[in-house]
């Protein structure tokens, strides 16, 4: 990785190795996203990849620092928007850990189901993509549309369907109507057939199986030493989800298992991902078994917006309001991290406060950008398809990858 | 928290006496402030030591202070077994922007230390290929230093002195 693809041609009477050059990407139909790699090839043997970044890099830390606090959320929707409720929750809670603000239970339990919705539609996109890039186009295009009926259930509570920016600092902006738990509820019921049929597809499929078992494998050594996070962690054997390391918005409260790997191949990030998708859905049936009632957000008026009915008819709900809307609130010093598990992985904010309006800086530990160094060691030697199915199946996303 | 913050202050105080600048409790994190000469032997020291045992790298980034005249790079190291984390910090002139690599204790320290590299100029002695990563390579500034604001400070046809700052 450290080296330059060599791409100077030998002279015609040489007899040294000729190896050609092809350029993967960066918009490639089976990359699914801008990525670039240099390969060399010697015919369909990969020997050396040189990945390229930074296409679609939009400066967000830059960004970052001039924006309050309250405009930072739809920055994080940018960075995986296959899961943006998780990366969204997650800068709120960075600043609700830093101005020290408890919220109610009831708040933080919605956060779970919200949060967990996603990382099933990310995982829907992931595992399905594995099906296409493989072959079958059936699966992919079958449970697209349960990814369709999550968007909705966004849509309902937020307005919005892939840029979610939704909930807000110190919690919900309004409690869920009665539809919208309809929806999550027929969804709970009905997605894990549809699951189960997908399954049926690929999961025990022999020509499945034979295109990914040892595809792309990681061992558990060099998956630490690379980062690695998230189900890509978890397929090499090692039990690390931040939601049981250091629980929180309430996750110690869920009963859920850590499927892991053996291998860390292609087949067992699939398999991992798969029986997280069925925890992810037990854990949003415990959240509604269990859910508690009362407020749906702290009481922080510097933050949380005042209903209208207030702004109109009251002095301070008036000032708090403006405040609040032209970014004038400033908060305490300090320097925090706060992680997630979000779809890829330990989704890290890093913030530094000087006690201002906005941060002073802020850095996002992006599982995607860390772990997506070790493609070039993991594809080495392998065929030119069992790359772009590696790349997949590692579910590496363009936004998050260059912030 | 308290009692890690101890420990580590200990272990490092008996095996580097004069590295330490300072030690204190961020929020949930211990938070060790080293001297830039010793930093590649702290995280070494902290990841291969057995009690200790800081094995994954969770993070390392950089970062300027206040007054502009240095940068940090901060590493954010896990323990993952006992689940202890630890944040260590170094400061350096930045006029002088140099400390060792860690590549050579974590290979997944490489992009991140170009993205560091990329975005503050910090050099990393030792680094197999430091070279822009997010930006493009004919780029001739180091984008998030302080000096580099991100809009037109001189621009006249835009008042926003009021709300903009």
């Amino acid at each position: 990785m450290s080296k330059k693809v060599n791409t100077t041609v030998p002279p015609s009477d040489s007899t040294e190795k000729e190896y050609s050059i092809l350029n993967l990407g960066p918009t490639h139909p089976a990359t699914h996203g801008i990525f670039q790699n240099v390969l060399r090839m010697d015919g369909e043997i990969i020997h050396d990849a040189v990945p390229t970044l930074g296409y679609i890099h939009r400066a967000f830390e830059k960004l970052a620092e001039r924006r309050p606090y309250a405009q930072i959320t739809p920055i994080t929707d940018r960075l995986n928007y296959c899961s943006s409720p998780i990366n969204n929750m997650g800068w709120h809670m960075t600043v609700e850990k830093l101005i020290k603000v408890e919220i109610p239970k009831r708040a933080e339990y919605m956060r779970v189901i919200v949060m967990e919705l996603s990382r099933i539609a990310d995982h829907i996109i992931c595992n399905t993509i594995i099906g296409q890039d493989t072959g079958g186009t059936t699966g992919f295009l079958y449970l697209f549309q349960w990814r369709e009926h999550i968007y909705d259930i966004f849509e309902s509570i937020c307005g919005a369907r892939l840029t979610t920016n939704i909930c807000r600092i110190g919690g919900f902006e309004r409690d869920w109507s009665q539809t919208t738990w309809d929806k999550i509820n027929l969804f709970i019921k009905d997605f894990p057939k549809a699951l189960n049929e997908f399954n049926a597809l690929l999961m025990r499929n022999k020509i499945f199986m034979d295109r990914t078992i040892n595809c792309g494998p990681i061992t558990s050594k060099m998956a630490l030493e690379y980062s690695f996070t998230g189900p890509n962690l978890r397929a090499a054997g090692i039990d690390y989800d931040v939601r049981v390391a250091s629980p929180y918005s309430s996750y110690q409260d869920f009963e859920f298992k850590i499927p892991i790997g053996t291998s860390g191949d292609t087949y067992d990030r699939f398999t991992v991902r798969d029986e997280e998708m069925k925890q992810s859905l037990s854990i949003i049936s415990q959240a509604i078994k269990n859910m508690p009632s009362g407020k749906v957000h702290a009481d922080i008026p510097d933050f949380f917006l005042p209903p209208k009915h207030e702004v109109y008819n009251n002095m301070e709900a008036l000032i708090y309001h403006f405040k609040i809307v032209m970014g004038e609130t400033d908060v305490p010093k300090g320097e925090i991290y706060h992680c997630v598990e979000g779809g890829n992985g330990e989704l890290g904010f890093y913030l530094i406060s000087d006690g201002g309006r906005t941060p002073f800086r802020l850095h996002f530990r992006r599982p995607c950008f860390i772990y997506y160094q070790a493609y070039p060691e993991m594809i080495k030697g392998a065929m030119l398809s069992d790359a772009i199915i590696t790349m997949s199946s590692m579910n590496v996303i363009a936004g998050e990858l260059d912030a | 928290m308290e009692e890690l913050l101890n420990k580590i202050s200990l272990k490092l105080n008996a095996k580097f006496s004069n590295a330490i600048i300072s030690s204190e409790l961020l929020y949930d994190f211990p938070v060790f402030t080293i001297n830039s000469a010793n930093i590649h032997d702290v995280i070494r020291f902290l990841k291969e030591d057995d009690e200790l045992n800081f094995h994954f790298l969770t993070d390392l980034t950089g970062a300027q202070t206040a007054d502009e005249k240095q940068l940090s790079v901060i590493y954010h190291l896990h323990n993952m077994p006992k689940n202890w984390r630890v944040r260590v910090k170094t400061y350096f002139d930045i006029n002088t922007p140099e400390i060792p690599t860690a590549t050579d204790l974590w290979p997944g320290a490489n992009w991140m230390e170009r993205e560091t590299y990329d975005f503050y100029g910090v050099r990393f002695i030792g680094h197999p290929n430091l070279k822009r990563i997010l930006n493009v390579d004919e780029m001739d500034i180091f984008p998030l230093r302080k000096e580099y604001p991100l809009e037109d400070q001189t621009r006249e046809d835009k008042d926003d002195k009021m709300f903009g700052r």
